[in-house]
């Protein structure tokens, strides 16, 4: 059984394992969830043991809103599974209208996202200690001061960095979507479109969970 | 020069303890060390490269395997179990204080404020001496350590005490010396350009000269 | 057509990607090649070890002659070092940088990239029977990131303030903010400079896992490749999932220094021991990468020039897995003393206690595998040897300060400085100089001087003993780390004839690698021409030309037996290579199709 004999963009034939890319990818994804684990894990720590720093989620965060940006995203998986069915059909248009899809979603996540941080930096919520003077959505500039610096550190680098991903798969997506557009991938060929299916996905995943610590709990 | 694996002389009630794990581990490891190395040189000596003479095919002996796991295994958990005795004592059984006092590490002295005549803390009769601390022999001494800016480390080499300061933390180091004499407290963390000026002395009286002292601060350092 | 479709086209017509000479910039400077990456990542962090041993070298000026005049000192800036009629004294905060600087340097710009960049790069790839690495432009970026690294590291030395000072360590409060040891600048370089350097780890083990899993030689089963290749491929998998997690920390420390957050520092309702969790979490493992290439580079060697199978091979992998994954569940014995829960101390004493035996398991593997051998005590066997026998104290050393009430009169003493520097030095860095010299031929198509090697080693190796033996003595004595002048306690007085002891020997150790260097560089030109298969080993490597050429195998190799048939009854010779044909009739169903290889790319 030889494990040499694979393209990038094949499906593995019987008897061979995961092709490289795939491997690859699954691998890195490995990675960032360990990244992911130790800003999550440092925001669990730090609420457990500063609580008076935080806040019911819904006094500062805009939750409604941010339900929506989570839907949106879902929705980006979803037309990410059509592309990569397109293609494993060899349905080169549908393959770019749904990488079209994916991409306008995804970049509308990550407007909704700069839109809440603006909105929130106005409300006092900023991630330096001195600055920081949030006192929640609705209530007067001049009103109690809710929570502390933790609450604006964590909150900003979990999901700023999870933006950044975000972001860096829009771009991504943009550079497959101009391969596709050059007629690059086929049934046979769709290891680059399917790899970036994965990091969506996981992309997703990862907001989830967080949309779920940050947002609800 | 001291090459010496003794440990120096070392003053309080646990001392020993610690110092008595100390040597069943050189034991066991200065042991397991003259084993080790000496077969090692005797099998470089004996077995190098002579003409004529072929190496064993040999892959290798399951029950080596299960004998050098085990036996290991068997000699470092003991050493764990007996090992957490004395760190219980030290660092989770704090007894009844003799002496309560409030240490404080900072760039780059250590504070110590005393309870005064009345034996409470955190009230007007309390004095204080700058990296000082004076105690009485044979009561166990109960600090409660702070840190004002950055991590220090308390660290009293005589009695065998080190416990970290950790700013916005107040952690309970005790000790009992059961000696008098003029002792040592260093800073055992690294907390910026005078970390090595943050030397200090801990002096150990008899009971009652430590009476005496304390009632002569108390009375110096009035309001 | 598609690139891919262009390759695959090109691979099936004749294997090889040139049929023409590349321009210098891509041979040299930005290549693809594994081997080539694989020196790239050798001269850097030679150069960085150098570097590294200066630091240490005038730290030690101040150890042995505190706060008296350096030689060559007046040539400093007037922040490292105070001028005075007599000549220029160490300040503190230069020495608290030296401190930092030395450990910094050492284990992220010399060690790591020497066993992982030179060797993972150089190694996996021919060992395992590939044409070159599943990823050959990410393996290309991952150098390529490594550089601006450490120019930003270097750099940090020039700026206002001064480089890091805070401890390789970092511990918050005191990097947090440049108010507490006046380091603006060149703590924030020191994070960003290791953080760029993680991305570079990071996809290097992305690359050397799915080139381990996927790429293996028809027949190199996971339990016939070589100790180096295993141990190459369970650190890449430690990297893998610890770097992120320093990434995550060392952006919080930046943003608690740049930005104002305030994730370490109390002052702001901030957790520095938050800090010290996530930095060990990857710490700990960090130690294991650094020593897990160590011990492969020792197997083959130890296994070659005693011309005998490895002892225990299973058991050499399983304690290898063993390490990679008790690794992850004894960080905080780094922090007994750190104000953590009393409890969790003794927790983590028990799995560090344990961790000992996996290292036990190949301590005794390796000599038994020279028991009863026919040693030859050429220099890269000495160099083996050696890791062996100082690894032995360094681990052995390693149980004092596991046991947490021996830690508390040892923690933050020389004693561990003594340990760190066993594993570290005696055990990492004499693997690499087994590992250099014995597969120099290989890279460079030359044998190095053997005479010159065993001079080198002979000084080197004691030394190095007289360095850090006697370290161990002054942490008995109670003389802490990191300190700039200790006889400024009375009780630690009495230990400057040992540090100047230490101090000259170091002077004479540091002088010694010149040896090391000369030969190096002098036998790069002059040095023995080198066969196929110098050493008559049985790894893959060494059935290729020396250096192998592009795409290293003209055939697809196909693996018979495991890698160290050394005096096997069944050959003629005291070896038997992997890729030799058995002479009875196989066994059919381990010797598949020959199938055309695939080029792959990212």
């Amino acid at each position: 059984m030889t494990t040499q004999a694979m393209t990038a963009g094949r499906a593995p034939m019987p008897g061979m394992k995961v092709y490289n890319l795939k491997l690859g990818m699954w691998i890195f994804l490995l990675s960032e969830v360990m990244f992911f684990t130790g800003l999550i894990g440092s925001y669990v720590i730090l609420r457990f043991a500063h609580p008076e720093q935080f806040t019911e989620p819904g006094v500062v965060l805009n939750v409604p809103l941010t339900a929506f940006n989570t839907f949106l995203l879902i929705c980006s998986s979803v037309t990410m599974v059509k592309a990569y069915a397109a293609i494993q059909q060899g349905d080169q248009q549908g393959l770019k209208n749904w990488l079209l899809a994916t991409i306008l979603i995804g970049a509308s996540f990550v407007g909704v996202q700069v839109y809440e941080y603006i909105a929130l930096v106005g409300e006092g919520f900023v991630p330096m200690a001195e600055a920081y003077h949030a006192v929640g959505r609705h209530m007067p500039h001049d009103g109690p001061v809710v929570g502390g610096q933790l609450y604006g550190s964590t909150f900003y680098t979990m999901t700023g960095f999870h933006g950044t991903h975000v972001s860096i798969g829009v771009l991504c997506l943009c550079f497959t979507y101009w391969r596709a557009a050059k007629g690059e991938y086929s049934a046979d060929n769709l290891g680059g479109v399917e790899i970036m299916g994965l990091y969506w996905h996981f992309v997703d995943l990862v907001w989830i969970i967080l949309f779920t610590i940050v947002y609800l709990i | 020069m001291n090459w010496s694996w003794m440990l120096p002389p070392s003053f309080s009630t646990v001392s020993g303890d610690i110092d008595g794990i100390y040597y069943v581990i050189l034991w066991i490891t200065g042991i397991t060390f003259f084993i080790t190395e000496g077969l090692l040189f005797y099998f470089i000596f004996k077995y190098r490269h002579k003409e004529g003479r072929k190496a064993t095919y040999d892959h290798g002996s399951t029950k080596m395997e299960i004998a050098w796991t085990m036996i290991p295994l068997v000699i470092v958990l003991w050493i764990g179990f007996v090992s957490k005795g004395v760190w219980d004592t030290v660092k989770v059984d704090v007894p009844p204080a003799g002496l309560e006092v409030i240490v404080v590490g900072k760039q780059f002295e250590w504070n110590v404020t005393y309870p005064g005549p009345d034996g409470a803390l955190g009230t007007s009769d309390d004095f204080e001496t700058l990296n000082e601390l004076h105690a009485p022999e044979d009561q166990p001494v109960v600090i409660t350590l702070r840190s004002d800016d950055v991590l220090h480390s308390f660290f009293l080499p005589e009695m065998r005490i080190k416990q970290d300061a950790v700013p916005g933390q107040d952690i309970t180091v005790w000790f009992e010396a059961i000696q008098p004499g003029d002792y040592t407290i260093g800073c055992a963390e690294l907390c910026g350009i005078g970390h090595t000026t943050m030397g200090g002395r801990l002096i150990v009286y008899t009971e009652a000269d430590f009476q005496a002292w304390s009632s002569a601060q108390a009375q110096q350092q009035q309001p | 057509m598609s690139t891919i479709e262009q390759e695959m086209v090109h691979a099936a017509e004749g294997g090889h990607h040139d049929h023409h000479e590349l321009p210098f910039i891509r041979k040299y400077i930005f290549s693809t090649d594994h081997k080539m990456i694989a020196k790239q990542f050798m001269f850097v962090s030679l150069f960085f070890l150098v570097i590294g041993g200066l630091l240490a070298a005038m730290m030690r000026w101040q150890l042995g002659y505190p706060s008296q005049p350096m030689p060559g000192g007046m040539m400093l800036p007037d922040a490292m070092m105070a001028p005075t009629p007599n000549g220029a004294i160490m300040l503190p905060e230069f020495y608290n940088s030296l401190v930092t600087m030395h450990g910094t340097i050492m284990i992220f710009f010399a060690i790591m990239p020497l066993l992982v960049g030179l060797f993972g790069n150089l190694l996996i790839p021919l060992q395992i029977g590939a044409e070159d690495m599943a990823f050959p432009r990410l393996n290309m970026i991952s150098f390529w990131l490594a550089v601006p690294a450490g120019i930003l590291m270097l750099a940090s030395f020039a700026v206002e303030g001064g480089a890091a000072g805070a401890g390789w360590t970092s511990y918050a409060p005191l990097s947090a903010s440049g108010e507490w040891t006046g380091v603006y600048l060149g703590q924030q370089l020191w994070l960003a400079s290791l953080t760029i350097l993680g991305f570079s780890s990071l996809v290097g083990a992305v690359n050397y896992i799915t080139t381990v899993i996927n790429m293996r030689a028809p027949g190199m089963t996971w339990f016939r490749m070589p100790l180096a290749t295993w141990a190459l491929f369970i650190t890449a998998i430690l990297i893998l999932l610890a770097i992120p997690v320093l990434a995550g920390a060392l952006i919080m420390l930046l943003f608690d220094q740049t930005i104002g957050t305030g994730f370490f520092r109390p002052e702001v309702g901030g957790e520095p021991l938050l800090w010290q969790h996530l930095f060990w979490f990857f710490g700990h493992p960090e130690v294991y990468i650094l020593i897990l290439p160590a011990m492969g580079i020792a197997s083959e060697v130890l296994s070659n020039r005693a011309r005998k199978p490895i002892f225990g091979y299973h058991s050499m992998v399983l304690a290898i897995i063993g390490i990679g994954f008790l690794g992850w569940i004894v960080w905080g014995h780094h922090m007994f003393m750190s104000g953590m829960n009393p409890l969790l101390g003794t927790s983590f004493m028990i799995s560090t206690m344990a961790i000992a035996v996996p290292s036990a398991i190949k301590t005794f593997n390796w000599m038994a595998t020279v028991w009863k051998g026919d040693i030859h005590l050429d220099s890269p066997m000495l160099y083996a040897l050696a890791f062996v026998s100082m690894f032995i104290i360094g681990g052995l050393s390693g149980i004092f300060m596991a046991s947490t009430p021996v830690d508390i009169y040892i923690h933050d003493t020389y004693f561990i400085v003594a340990h760190i520097h066993y594993v570290l030095f005696g055990g990492s860095l004499f693997a690499i100089f087994a590992g250099i010299t014995f597969w120099y031929p290989k890279m460079f198509g030359r044998m190095m001087n053997e005479s010159l090697n065993k001079l080198h080693f002979g000084l080197t190796i004691v030394l190095y003993n007289l360095v850090f033996w006697p370290m161990h003595n002054l942490g008995l004595q109670g003389m802490m780390r990191r300190i700039y002048d200790f006889t400024q306690y009375e009780y630690l007085a009495p230990l400057q004839p040992m540090n100047e002891f230490i101090s000259i020997s170091v002077f004479l150790l540091v002088a010694t690698q010149s040896i090391y260097a000369f030969n190096f560089f002098w036998s790069l030109f002059k040095g023995e021409k080198a066969s196929d298969n110098p050493w008559d080993s049985n790894t893959l490597e060494w059935t290729v030309p020396s250096p192998p050429p592009h795409g290293n195998f003209p055939e697809m190799p196909v693996v018979y037996r495991g890698p160290y048939e050394y005096s096997s009854p069944e050959s003629e010779t005291d070896f038997y290579p992997q890729t030799t044909p058995p002479s009875k009739p196989p066994v059919q169903d381990l010797i598949p199709e020959p199938v055309t290889p695939t080029p792959e790319g990212f």
